[in-house]
C-alpha cells in the first residue's frame, strides 16, 4: 500500500472543489489556476502531488503552495524529494525517457530547499472526504500504488470498479500521467431500471505542469461539484504566460525539448510510456 | 532440456493482483519455424491447440470479475486463429488488449477489420510485431526465409492504418551495440512511414529451439530463496498475471512447455495457487523483470 496512511486533516464535507496535480514546478500556472479556482468560488483546493519536475525553480512552485495552505497528497517526486532518493520512481522504461527524468530529477533535488524538501515528507498518501453525499479517495497515482500510470484506453472499467470496491470509495481522483479524463459507471446493484444512476467514478484531473499533449499551450485542473449523488465534473483549462516560463526555463538550462513542450503543448519526451491510443493523438 | 529446480527448493510468488490475463490463442501453431522460439512453435507443433472465441468469452467473463487491467493473446501466430478479430472484437469491448504476431498473415482486409476494432473501442489495441534483425539476412536466418518481406509488407499495413506498433527483437548482439540497433532500426522502420517508431528489446530464452540454436542456460542460472529476499516479486509476470490455454491455466507464456507451469484447470485455482520459480528460464524474467508485458510497467510500493 501507499505510505503514510490516510491522514486526512478531518471529516470534511464538501460541496464544490477543485483538484489539480502534477505541478511540476510550474509555479506561473500553479498561480494562475489557485486565483481561477478561488474565482469559482470552490470549498476546497486539493492538490494531487508532484510539486517538482520539469519546470523551473522548484521552490518557488512550493512555496505558493505551502503559502495557499491546501492540502497535498504525496506524488512519487515528492516522495523521492523529501526521502532523498536517487531516482524520481516516475516508472518510465525506456532509456532516453529516463536520461530525461534523470536530468530533471536531478535538477529539482538540487534546488529544492531543505525546509520544502521535509514538508513534502508530511504529504499523506491519500485523502478521503464526502462530496455531497459521495465518498471520495484522493491520491496521486491510484489507490494501490503511488505510481501507477491510469490512462484512458488502458483502464478498463471493470478495473476502477474493483479499486472503488477495494477502497469503498464512490469517486476515485489521480493524475500522475499528466492527461485528464473520467470514466462513471452505474449501480450493478440497483434494480434494472434504476442501473443507469450513479454507482461510482474515476477522474484523472490532469496536470497544471504542463499541456495535455494537445497541440494546447494551456494546462488543465478538474472541477467537481455534487448534489447528493449527483457528480459534475468540469475539466478546466488554465491560461498562464507560458512564453515567461518557457524564458525561465532556458534560463535555467533545462532541456529545450521541455520548453518545446510548454510552447506548443506538445510532448517531446516521456513518450514510451503512452498507450498506442494516447500516444497517436499527439504530434511525436 | 534446461534443469529445474525440485520443487520443494523453489521461491514461490503469490498473486499479488491479476492485473494481465494473457490467451494462448493459436496454442504452439505457427506458420513459421523461428530457430529461436522459446516454445518450438510451428505448423505441426499441436501441443496445445487453439482456444475457441466462447472459451476466450467465458474467460473474459470472469476476469473482469477479478479486475483484469490487460489482455494479451500469443500463440504460435494469433492471426493463424480463423476468429481472430472477432475475439478482440470481444476483447476490445471490455479492455484494452495486445497481440503478439508475426504480421506475416496481415492481409488488407485483416488490418482494415483491425482498424475499425481499435477505431469503435475506447480501449487500445496495441499490435506487437516480432522482427528479429534489421536486414533481411539478419531476421531470416531466426525466422525462416522470406519472413523479413513478409513481416515489413505487414508492418506498413498497419502503419498506413495508423496502428503505432512495437516492434519486438530478440538480443542477438552484445548490449554495447544496442544504441546502433535501436537506430537502425528506427531508419529502417521510417523507411516504410513509421517516423515514431516503438521497438523494444528482448533478452534470449534459452530453452525450447533456441536452447538447441544457441545454447541453453548456465548451472547457476535459477533462482533461490536467498534471491528473493530483498527483491520485489512484482517485477515478475507471474506475480500479475496467468495464462489462459486449451489444456487449462499456465503461469506465464514462457513456461507453457513445462508441466510445473500449469496452474489448474480454471482461473480461480491458478489465482489461488503461488507460482514456482522453479525452472531455469525464469532466471531471466528475475534479471530482466517482466519482460512479456509492453512495459514492464510495475515498481516497488514505498512504505
Amino acid at each position: 500500500m501507499n505510505p503514510g496512511g490516510a491522514a486526512f486533516p478531518s471529516q470534511q464535507e464538501y460541496h464544490r472543489i477543485a483538484v489539480f496535480g502534477g505541478v511540476y514546478s510550474n509555479h506561473l500556472a500553479l498561480e494562475a489556476a489557485l486565483t481561477d479556482a478561488k474565482r469559482r468560488n470552490v470549498d476546497e483546493v486539493i492538490c494531487l502531488g508532484d510539486l517538482g519536475a520539469f519546470g523551473p525553480h522548484p521552490d518557488k512552485a512550493a512555496r505558493v503552495l505551502r503559502d495557499s495552505g491546501i492540502p497535498v497528497v504525496c506524488g512519487n517526486y515528492d516522495d523521492s524529494v523529501a526521502r532523498g532518493l536517487d531516482d524520481c520512481q516516475c516508472g518510465y522504461t525506456d532509456p532516453r525517457d529516463n536520461q530525461f527524468a534523470r536530468l530533471s530529477y536531478q535538477y529539482t533535488f538540487r534546488n529544492t530547499s531543505p525546509k520544502h524538501r521535509a514538508w513534502m515528507g508530511t504529504f499523506p498518501s491519500e485523502l478521503r472526504f464526502q462530496l455531497g453525499a459521495l465518498s471520495v479517495l484522493a491520491c496521486h497515482g491510484s489507490p494501490r500504488q503511488i505510481n501507477e500510470f491510469l490512462w484512458e484506453s488502458t483502464t478498463p472499467t471493470h478495473f476502477l470498479q474493483k479499486l472503488a470496491r477495494d477502497t469503498g470509495a464512490d469517486v476515485m481522483l489521480g493524475t500522475h500521467t499528466g492527461i485528464h479524463w473520467e470514466r462513471r459507471w452505474g449501480d450493478p446493484n440497483a434494480s434494472p431500471s434504476a442501473r443507469q444512476e450513479f454507482g461510482g467514478a474515476y477522474v484523472n484531473v490532469g496536470a497544471l505542469g504542463r499541456p495535455a499533449n494537445d497541440g494546447r499551450t494551456e494546462v488543465w485542473y478538474a472541477l467537481l461539484e455534487a448534489e447528493g449523488r449527483e457528480l459534475t465534473v468540469e475539466f478546466v483549462p488554465v491560461s498562464y504566460d507560458y512564453r515567461a516560463l518557457a524564458l525561465e526555463m532556458r534560463s535555467e538550462d533545462l532541456p529545450e525539448e521541455f520548453v518545446q513542450t510548454i510552447l506548443t503543448g506538445w510532448w517531446t519526451t516521456c513518450l514510451e510510456i503512452l498507450p498506442g491510443k494516447e500516444r497517436a493523438k499527439g504530434r511525436f | 532440456m534446461s534443469r529445474a529446480l525440485p520443487i520443494l527448493e523453489a521461491p514461490a510468488v503469490p498473486l499479488t493482483a491479476l492485473d494481465q490475463l494473457w490467451f494462448q490463442v493459436a496454442g504452439t501453431v505457427c506458420n513459421l519455424r523461428c530457430s529461436h522460439c522459446f516454445i518450438s512453435c510451428s505448423p505441426e507443433n499441436h501441443s496445445h491447440w487453439f482456444l475457441g472465441r466462447a472459451e476466450v468469452r467465458e474467460h473474459l467473463a470472469t476476469s473482469a470479475s477479478m479486475g483484469v487491467k490487460e489482455y494479451y493473446f500469443t500463440g504460435g501466430e494469433p492471426f493463424m486463429h480463423r476468429e481472430m478479430t472477432g475475439i478482440l472484437d470481444d476483447t476490445l469491448a471490455i479492455g484494452p488488449a495486445t497481440v503478439l504476431t508475426n504480421a506475416t498473415l496481415l492481409p488488407q482486409r485483416t488490418v482494415d477489420e483491425l482498424a475499425r476494432i481499435a477505431g469503435g473501442s475506447m480501449y487500445t489495441l496495441e499490435l506487437r510485431v516480432s522482427i528479429d534483425g534489421t536486414t533481411r539476412e539478419m531476421n531470416d536466418a531466426l525466422r525462416g526465409e522470406g519472413a523479413f518481406e513478409r513481416a515489413m509488407a505487414g508492418m506498413e499495413r498497419l502503419v498506413a492504418a495508423g496502428f503505432l506498433p512495437i516492434v519486438t527483437a530478440m538480443q542477438t548482439w552484445q548490449d554495447p551495440e544496442t544504441p546502433e540497433v535501436l537506430a537502425a532500426f528506427r531508419e529502417l522502420l521510417a523507411g516504410i512511414g513509421y517516423v515514431r517508431a516503438r521497438v523494444k528489446i528482448l533478452p534470449r530464452l534459452r530453452i525450447g529451439a533456441e536452447q538447441e540454436r544457441a545454447g541453453g542456460y548456465c548451472e547457476t542460472d535459477r533462482v533461490t530463496a536467498e534471491m528473493m529476499v530483498s527483491y520485489d516479486a512484482d517485477l515478475l509476470l507471474c506475480a500479475r498475471a496467468r495464462l489462459v490455454t486449451a489444456r487449462g491455466i499456465w503461469v506465464c507464456p514462457i513456461l507453457l512447455d513445462s508441466e510445473s507451469g500449469r496452474l489448474g484447470e480454471t482461473l480461480q485455482e491458478a489465482v489461488a495457487a503461488p507460482a514456482l520459480l522453479s525452472e531455469q528460464a525464469c532466471y531471466t524474467c528475475y534479471v530482466s523483470g517482466a519482460i512479456c508485458s509492453n512495459t514492464p510497467g510495475y515498481t516497488k510500493d514505498f512504505s
